[in-house]
């Protein structure tokens, strides 16, 4: 059995991050370069929404990876408060400015699709407003986590935060979905042909693999960063090749 | 019993701290009539208009005068030492600490709860909406005061942590706010309001359950 | 294969704006962040340097 707890120091932990990384990289350019063919080259023009309907090949997968990421920031939340692992707080910490940019990516490609589709730029949709709502949650998170000085204390702060939005995030849906319909507001649907669906499921699946190939890459770029500016001071860190090399 | 009566010792002390300040509970209750005055100011006096969007207006003038008061919550005892010696008593810090929660109910939130009859004349609600604008206060107020007790205990000691509180306390406050408002705007609707208040309760026995807990966990974080 | 030429795969249907729009400002997105961290991890790398000497 590998014995993960090696892993979550961080001197056995960069180098391995290290490696990773082009992997990773390699990955995300590969399945991005597929996704994309799909989405301009294999999939058929809608027959009614033109091929404006293409951004949704962004647009969904965004939105999966920005709520994906928060529950993984959940998960090493959970993680850093019963083991008190250093590890799990800077992985969060890392993740968190990647899912604020995708909710954004998300919003933004959803206006973008929204305007030619519905004629307007925004709607009071459900999943749109849901969206928003995560988008305030990870400005939350990382507003807090530059508030706080002492790192330690950040981190564990931000882990509980983060639990904390997670057990709340399906409560907030189910109420703005609620609220949705009592107000019969707008709602996107993505209906589509069945021989279309197969092949949109495809691109959207492989664009979102690319993005999560995309997200681990810059996850782990960001913690090793988070690393260095933490434990400058450590023996470790002072004798990595990286530090030494520059000099 | 010890654990009710640490409870009520835990409140009996903050009310009569508040007692004795009594200038910054007046502050909040002012803000919460002096947000609702302007509301109408803003938009128009028309009262078919106000009618409509009085629920909403006088949830998120609540809204806002709750969080008011958060800051106070454990600012004070953090910044004279009390809140460490209260985490180091024999007590069960998270009984102490829903006593001060509901200390913060009672200061802040229950006012609101009295004052909405008379806001609710200022926008024109028939007496019935305002009776069911007072149920859907009692029943959402404690509930701001619960989940915005996490928010003031994370903050705790954070730069700027005034703001930064509300940052992190409005995006949970999202349900309450659509349940709340929500039950009066369906009741004027004559949809009934029921299903809101079921929804509203059942929230308020989650956080009643979870939020003092995760409280403590804020609290010791930010003591540590 | 639906695209006749560039110039009609660049008007994508009349749908061009919103179609780059999107393509285009998540790719520099992606682009703009790992050259963001790279340069945090240069000052990071340049202060332990600092300390050191």
């Amino acid at each position: 059995m590998i014995n993960w707890f090696k892993y979550s120091a961080p001197s056995t932990f960069y180098p391995l991050a290290g490696k990773l990384i082009p992997v990773f990289w390699t990955l995300a350019a590969l399945l991005g370069a597929i996704g994309l063919y799909i989405s301009f080259f294999v999939a058929p023009t809608d027959a009614q929404q033109g091929e404006g309907y293409r951004i949704i090949f962004i647009h969904v997968p965004a939105s999966w990876m920005s709520m994906f990421i928060y529950c993984i920031m959940a998960f090493w939340s959970l993680l850093g408060l019963t083991f008190n692992t250093r590890l799990s707080g800077m992985m969060t910490r890392a993740l968190a400015p990647t899912g604020a940019l995708f909710a954004f990516l998300s919003l933004w490609t959803g206006a973008l699709w929204g305007k030619p589709m519905w004629g307007a730029w925004w709607v009071w949709d459900a999943r749109l407003t849901s969206e928003l709502i995560l988008f305030f949650l990870y400005i939350g998170f990382m507003a807090l986590q530059a508030a706080i000085d002492d790192p330690r204390r950040a981190d564990r702060a931000g882990a509980l935060l983060s639990l904390v939005g997670v057990v709340n995030v399906p409560i907030i849906y189910f109420s703005v979905k609620w609220w949705n319909t009592l107000h019969q507001g707008a709602s996107v649907s993505l209906t589509k042909s069945p021989s279309m669906a197969t092949t949109m499921l495809w691109g959207m699946l492989t664009m979102a693999l690319a993005f999560w190939a995309y997200t681990i890459a810059v996850a782990l770029m960001r913690a090793r960063t988070i690393m260095l500016e933490r434990e400058g001071n450590t023996e470790w860190v002072q004798h990595l090749p990286d530090v030494k090399e520059a000099a | 019993m010890p654990v009710l009566a640490a409870y009520f010792a835990a409140l009996q002390r903050d009310l009569l701290l508040v007692m004795r300040r009594k200038t910054e509970v007046l502050t909040a209750l002012f803000f919460f009539v002096i947000v609702t005055t302007l509301l109408p100011l803003g938009i128009g006096p028309e009262p078919d208009l106000l009618r409509k969007i009085a629920p909403g207006a006088m949830w998120i003038a609540a809204l806002l005068a709750t969080l008011l008061g958060l800051q106070r919550l454990f600012a004070a005892d953090h910044a004279d030492g009390t809140l460490e010696q209260i985490v180091l008593s024999p007590e069960p810090l998270c009984v102490l600490v829903a006593g001060k929660i509901t200390a913060h109910w009672l200061v802040c939130g229950l006012p609101l709860v009295l004052l909405a009859p008379v806001i609710g004349l200022q926008f024109d609600l028939p007496a019935d909406a305002i009776g069911i604008l007072m149920l859907s206060l009692l029943i959402g107020t404690p509930l701001l005061s619960l989940l915005g007790a996490i928010g003031a205990a994370l903050t705790l000691g954070a730069r700027g942590s005034a703001l930064l509180v509300s940052l992190l306390v409005m995006p949970l406050y999202i349900p309450t706010l659509i349940f709340g408002a929500g039950a009066v705007e369906s009741y004027i609707a004559g949809l009934g309001a029921s299903g809101h208040f079921s929804l509203l309760g059942a929230l308020l026995i989650l956080a009643a359950a979870f939020a003092p807990w995760a409280t403590t966990a804020a609290l010791r974080i930010s003591l540590e | 294969m639906q695209w006749n030429n560039a110039s009609e795969f660049f008007a994508m249907g009349g749908y061009g704006f919103y179609v780059w729009g999107s393509f285009g400002l998540c790719t520099l997105a992606m682009i703009a962040e790992p050259l963001l961290v790279c340069q945090r991890r240069k000052r990071a790398i340049k202060q332990i340097q600092n300390q050191l000497n």
